[in-house]
């Protein structure tokens, strides 16, 4: 163990959260929850982000009173790479649950068990 | 025919995941190889954290010469308050391009998978809130003095993007989330008079082309150390900043126009 896991407590809550998605991911049957674990894994990937950008008693990069020094603001770069995973995580789950709609009018079930056992049953 | 018969019997057999031994075994040790991973990894990443520099402070990898660089010079070389807005929208508005082609490309792929002929189109609209009153009065009179509010709330985001927290993509999810209540409480008959299909067409065609276009407008005059002709104007005024304020106006109508169609297509299955 390392000296430093009490003054990263954000990044150790985003680590937990990741693996509780990616449990949730690995162990439910039901492909909307399967959706649900993934969306938790992509929150703990939002938080891991912003506690990197955070730095301690500085405000958001927003300039007040043409203040431009980079000792006054937090690092605005992980702030813009969490917007990119906010865009592509809203168009992943769109289509993921597209494709779950599809399943669903197909087989008539949502459990991924019920629908690999139809598809071995009609010998594909 | 009894041919047939015995094959059914034994793949009714094979997959009786009550019965079948097998397939229990194998449950069991999905289950508790999963959880055994997953513990595996928690303490993996939580070891790895423990090694990582402490947070909040300066002294680390990520803090660099890179956004300090975007602190000092981002007001001054793109003109807008917002340093956030400043870099993603033209340092970095390449990038944001493709986000905004991220999700044209999803509501297509939707519109692919959920797209309906005719008859099912016919039925899914009869079928349209089956178990729920139609035109609930109580959510068309909140939504009466909602919509507007929201939707400006909006427009307010997107105009101060440069000058706030804010910009295309947020505001962009909030005239959304507005013409989704909007829908909700007075039905398709009255959003399709002014959102169909070929709305949602133009709209994000013009917004994606004239990204494109402005962008590599910059690109060819701003990356050359040319002289660029847009007036970079005083910060802090609402018509500043350049390119930013009609960038980040495409991207929230992309947004508003993708938030609005994902419902509509997983509703009835288009627009």
């Amino acid at each position: 163990m390392g000296p430093n896991l009490l003054a990263n407590y954000g990044e150790a809550v985003s680590a937990v959260l990741f693996c509780i998605g990616f449990t949730n991911l690995l162990l439910q049957n039901n492909l909307i929850k399967k959706i649900i674990g993934l969306n938790i894994m992509d929150s703990a990937i939002y938080l891991f982000l912003a506690e990197k950008g955070y730095i301690a008693g500085r405000v958001a990069p927003i300039v007040v009173d043409g203040v431009t020094s980079a000792e006054s603001y937090i690092n605005p770069i992980p702030s813009g790479l969490v917007l990119t995973g906010i865009v592509v995580s809203v168009s992943v789950t769109a289509l993921m649950l597209s494709l779950t709609i599809r399943l669903y009018t197909r087989y008539h079930t949502l459990d991924l068990d019920e629908i690999s056992t139809l598809l071995k049953k009609e010998g594909r | 025919m009894r041919h047939e018969k015995e094959r059914d019997a034994i793949l009714d057999k094979v997959y009786d995941s009550q019965r079948n031994v097998e397939m229990k075994i194998f449950r069991k040790l999905y289950h508790v190889t999963s959880i055994v991973f997953c513990l595996f990894l928690i303490a993996l990443l939580l070891v790895t954290i423990s090694w990582l520099p402490a947070s909040g402070t300066v002294e680390r990898p990520v803090n660099n010469e890179v956004s300090s660089r975007y602190i000092e010079k981002g007001l001054e070389e793109t003109g807008a308050i917002n340093i956030v807005a400043g870099m993603i929208l033209d340092y970095r508005a390449f990038d944001t391009l493709g986000e905004s082609h991220v999700l044209f490309v999803a509501t297509i792929t939707v519109l692919v998978l959920l797209r309906l002929n005719k008859t099912e189109k016919h039925e899914v609209e009869i079928n349209d809130r089956q178990f729920e009153p139609k035109n609930d009065t109580i959510l068309q009179f909140v939504a009466t003095f909602l919509v507007p509010i929201i939707i400006i709330f909006g427009i307010y985001i997107i105009l101060n993007g440069h000058l706030g927290p804010g910009g295309g993509f947020s505001g962009g999810a909030v005239i959304g989330a507005g013409l989704v209540l909007y829908l909700n409480a007075f039905g398709f008959a009255k959003t399709e008079r002014f959102f169909t299909e070929k709305t949602y067409k133009g709209v994000c065609f013009f917004s994606l082309s004239f990204y494109c276009l402005a962008k590599s407008y910059s690109f060819y005059t701003g990356a050359n150390h040319l002289h660029s002709v847009i007036p970079k104007g005083t910060p802090g005024a609402i018509l500043s900043s350049g390119l930013i304020l009609p960038l980040n106006i495409a991207v929230g109508l992309v947004v508003a126009c993708t938030i609005y169609a994902f419902y509509a297509m997983f509703r009835k299955g288009g627009f």
